[in-house]
C-alpha cells in the first residue's frame, strides 16, 4: 500500500507540473488567445475597449492582472472543474470534453487491450517457438512498429477503406453514420460504432502490437534460460504450465514499459483520429489548434495529461498486484 | 551390492554442431544402485552437471546427446516380476513427463533461482502435485505440502512465503521437500550446498542423509568437494575434461587415490575432521574442451606424466577385483606405480 502511495504522490506532482505548463504556454507563446479573438471581433464591426475586456472575461484570460493571480485563479477555475468556454464550439470546454473523451477511451482502451494481449501472447509463442518458422513474424512486427501511425492510417484506409479505392470494406470517416443513424442506444448506432471503429483500431493495434510483441519475446528469451523454468520442466508439469513459469516472470518488465508505451500509443492516435475524422480528443485538438481556440485546446491538454497519468497509475497497481517482491517493499 | 535404479552407458554429449562441436562429455558409464550414494566430483567444466542433466533430458540448447543409453528400472511391481527398464533417451514426451520428478527429481545449486521468484510456495506445490497426483483434492495438496516442509524441518505456515522471504538454507530445505514430495527412486543433486554456508552446508546433509536413510532414494551427488563426498557417497566417480576416469568405494577413493589428477584433487580441499596438512593445489588449470591435449587430457598438468600420455588416451579399465576402475597409464601394468597412488585398499 504505502508504494501505492508513494507512486500516487510522484503522479501528483507530474499532474501539478503538467498542469501548469498548460497554464503559462499559452501566455508565453507570442500571440495571445485574446488578440485572436478581438480581431474575429473586428471583423464584425469595430471592437472597443468594452468588448476586448468582456473577450477577457470569457476568456479567462486577464492580461491586466499579474502572471500570479491569474494562475491562482486558473487553479481555483480547474478546482470547479471550469475550463473556460469555448467560443469556437460556443459551449464549455468541460461539457465539450466529457463528449469527446468516451470516443477517445473506447478506441484507445479496446484497442490497446487487444494490442497489448495479442502482442504479449504471440511474443511467448515466438521465444518459445524460437528457431521455427514463426520467426517471421519479428521482421513483420519490426516493419508495423516502424511504420508512423498515420501512414499506416493512410494506406488501410485506401486498402479497406469506403474512401479508398480498392475493397470499400469499411467506414472510414467519423465514429458512426452521422447520416442516418441518431446516438442512443439502438442496435444500428452500435453496429455502426463498431464498424467505424475497425480502421482507427486496426490502426492503433498494428502499430503498437509489435512493441509489445519485440519486448515480450525478448523477455522470454531470456527468463526461459533461468533454473526455475529448468526445474518446472524436470518437474514434468505439462508444457503449458512450464511456459508459464517463464512467461509469468518475462511479463513482470513488460507490465513496467506499459507506461512508456502509453504515452506513444496516445500521440498515435491523436494522428489517426485526424486522419479518420474520428470524434474524438486529438481531432478536436486538431481542429481547436486550426480554429486558435486556446481554452479548447488547454483543456484537451490538461485531460491528456491526466488520462496518461491514470494509465501509468493503473500500470504501477497492476504490477503491485503481480509482484509480490514490491508489495513486500511496500 | 544391491540392483542398479540408473545406468548410463556410453553417453557423449556435445555442445554444438558439426566439426564446432565441443565434446563435453565422452563415453560415460554410471551405475546408480538403489539407495545408495553415487558421488560425481571433477573441476568445473569436466562435465559432471552436462551428465546428469543429460541422464534426464534437460541439456540446454545447443546442448546435443550423440551416444548412449540411460536405463531407468523402476521399482518391482512383485518380487518374481523384474520390472522393464525404460531407455529414457528413448522415452516419448508422455513417458518422460510422468518419469520426471516422480521417479528422477533435482535438486540444483541455487535455490533462489530454481524456485520461481513471483510464485508462492505454496502455489509451486500445488502444479506440482496437480500434476502428477490429479486424485488429490486441493486440501489434500495442501495436507501433503505441509507435510513436506515439516519433514524438511520447516515450519508448515511457510507455504504462503514467497522465495525472497525465505533465507538461502530455508529456500534450499522447500526445494529438498519438493524434491522429495513424489517419493522418487532416484535425486540428483547438483551442487545442492554450494551456495550456502558452512554451518547450513551441514545442517542441510545431515537432513538429506537422514531422509535418504528414512525413504530409501538414491542419490547421484554431483560435486567439486571431494572430502564432502567422501562422507556421503558410496561411491565416488571423478570425472576430467568430460571422461569418467576414476570409479571406487568412497573410503578407498580417499584414503588410496589412483590417479594423480584424484589424487590433485584430494589435495585440495581440508578434510572436514582429521589431521591438519598442507595443500596443493594442481598446477595448471582445466583444459579447453575446444583444444583438448593429445593422448590424456591431463598430462600437462601431471607431475607423473609419460611418453605415452601424450599420445594415446588410456581407457577407464577394472583393477583386478577391487571394485575399482582407473584411466590411466601408470596403472597399465607396465611400469612402477609411484608410491603416492600405490597405497593399500581397505
Amino acid at each position: 500500500m504505502r508504494a501505492l502511495l508513494r507512486r500516487l504522490s510522484v503522479y501528483l506532482v507530474a499532474a501539478f507540473v503538467a498542469l501548469t505548463f498548460s497554464f503559462l504556454l499559452p501566455r508565453v507563446v507570442p500571440g495571445n488567445p485574446v488578440a485572436g479573438a478581438v480581431a474575429r471581433a473586428s471583423q464584425s464591426g469595430a471592437c472597443n475597449a468594452q468588448c476586448v475586456r468582456a473577450v477577457e472575461e470569457q476568456l479567462g484570460f486577464d492580461v491586466h492582472t499579474s502572471l500570479l493571480s491569474q494562475y491562482v485563479q486558473y487553479w481555483g477555475h480547474l478546482a470547479h472543474g471550469d475550463l473556460g468556454h469555448s467560443w469556437s464550439e460556443n459551449a464549455p470546454v468541460l461539457s465539450l470534453i466529457l463528449s469527446y473523451v468516451p470516443w477517445t477511451l473506447g478506441l484507445l482502451g479496446v484497442a490497446t487491450l487487444m494490442s497489448f494481449l495479442a502482442g504479449t501472447a504471440i511474443g511467448v509463442l515466438l521465444a518459445w517457438r524460437r528457431g521455427s518458422w514463426v520467426e517471421w513474424v519479428m521482421p513483420a512486427a519490426t516493419f508495423f512498429q516502424a511504420i508512423p501511425y498515420f501512414f499506416l492510417a493512410l494506406v488501410l484506409v485506401l486498402v479497406f477503406g469506403q474512401t479508398g479505392t480498392m475493397l470499400r470494406w469499411f467506414p472510414s470517416l467519423y465514429g458512426y453514420d452521422v447520416y442516418s443513424d441518431t446516438p442512443g442506444l439502438n442496435l444500428p448506432f452500435l453496429f455502426s460504432v463498431i464498424g467505424h471503429a475497425m480502421l482507427p483500431a486496426a490502426t492503433v493495434v498494428l502499430a503498437s502490437m509489435g512493441g509489445f510483441i519485440t519486448a515480450m519475446r525478448n523477455q522470454m528469451v531470456t527468463t526461459m534460460d533461468e533454473d526455475f523454468v529448468l526445474v518446472a520442466a524436470a518437474k514434468g508439469l505439462p508444457t503449458a504450465r512450464v511456459v508459464w513459469y517463464a512467461a509469468r516472470n518475462a511479463l513482470l518488465p513488460v507490465v513496467s514499459n506499459f507506461s512508456i508505451a502509453i504515452s506513444l500509443v496516445v500521440a498515435g492516435q491523436i494522428l489517426v483520429e485526424i486522419v479518420f475524422n474520428y470524434p474524438g480528443i486529438g481531432f478536436h485538438l486538431y481542429d481547436a489548434l486550426g480554429k486558435l481556440d486556446y481554452t479548447l485546446v488547454q483543456g484537451i491538454f490538461v485531460v491528456i495529461t491526466l488520462v496518461v497519468l491514470a494509465a501509468n497509475l493503473l500500470a504501477d497497481v497492476v504490477y503491485v498486484l503481480i509482484d509480490p517482491r514490491v508489495r513486500q517493499a511496500a | 551390492m544391491s540392483e542398479p535404479v540408473l545406468e548410463v552407458r556410453g553417453l557423449s554429449v556435445d555442445y554444438g554442431y558439426g566439426d564446432d562441436a565441443v565434446h563435453a562429455v565422452v563415453d560415460c558409464d554410471l551405475t546408480l544402485r538403489r539407495g545408495q550414494v553415487l558421488g560425481l566430483a571433477g573441476e568445473s567444466g569436466s562435465g559432471k552437471t552436462t551428465t546428469a542433466m543429460a541422464a534426464i533430458r534437460l541439456l540446454r540448447s545447443p546442448g546435443v546427446i550423440t551416444a548412449g543409453q540411460v536405463l531407468f528400472h523402476p521399482r518391482l511391481a512383485s518380487a518374481q516380476s523384474r520390472a522393464r527398464a525404460v531407455d529414457v533417451l528413448e522415452a516419448d514426451e508422455e513417458e518422460l513427463r510422468s518419469l520426471r520428478w516422480s521417479e528422477i527429481s533435482v535438486v540444483l545449486q541455487s535455490a533462489l533461482n530454481a524456485l520461481h521468484p513471483v510464485i508462492s510456495i505454496r502455489a509451486q506445490f500445488d502444479d506440482l502435485l496437480e500434476a502428477h497426483r490429479p486424485s488429490l483434492s486441493p486440501g489434500q495438496r495442501l495436507e501433503r505440502a505441509a507435510e513436506l516442509l515439516e519433514m524438511v524441518g520447516m515450519s508448515g505456515d511457510r507455504l504462503g512465503c514467497y522465495p525472497h522471504q525465505l533465507s538461502g538454507g530455508m529456500r534450499q530445505r522447500v526445494m529438498i521437500a519438493m524434491a522429495l514430495a513424489l517419493e522418487p527412486q532416484v535425486m540428483i543433486l547438483d551442487e545442492p550446498t554450494t551456495a550456502l554456508d558452512v554451518v547450513t552446508q551441514r545442517e542441510i546433509l545431515e537432513e538429506l542423509m537422514g531422509l535418504r536413510d528414512r525413504l530409501g532414494f538414491a542419490a547421484l551427488f554431483i560435486t567439486h568437494d571431494l572430502s564432502l563426498l567422501v562422507e556421503l557417497a558410496d561411491e565416488i566417480a571423478v570425472m576430467y575434461a568430460g571422461r569418467l576416469v576414476e570409479r571406487a568405494p568412497a573410503a578407498s577413493l580417499f584414503r588410496a587415490p589412483r590417479l594423480p589428477y584424484t589424487y590433485g584433487l584430494l589435495h585440495c580441499f581440508p578434510p572436514m575432521h582429521g589431521d591438519r596438512s598442507s595443500m596443493e593445489g594442481i598446477p595448471g588449470s582445466p583444459p579447453n574442451l575446444r583444444e583438448l591435449p593429445s593422448g590424456c587430457s591431463f598430462h600437462p598438468r601431471c607431475a607423473w606424466a609419460m611418453p605415452i600420455c601424450r599420445q594415446k588416451t588410456p581407457r577407464l579399465r577394472d583393477l583386478n577385483g577391487s571394485g575399482r576402475a582407473v584411466a590411466c597409464w601408470l596403472h597399465s601394468g607396465e611400469v612402477a606405480i609411484p608410491a603416492e597412488l600405490a597405497r593399500a585398499d581397505l
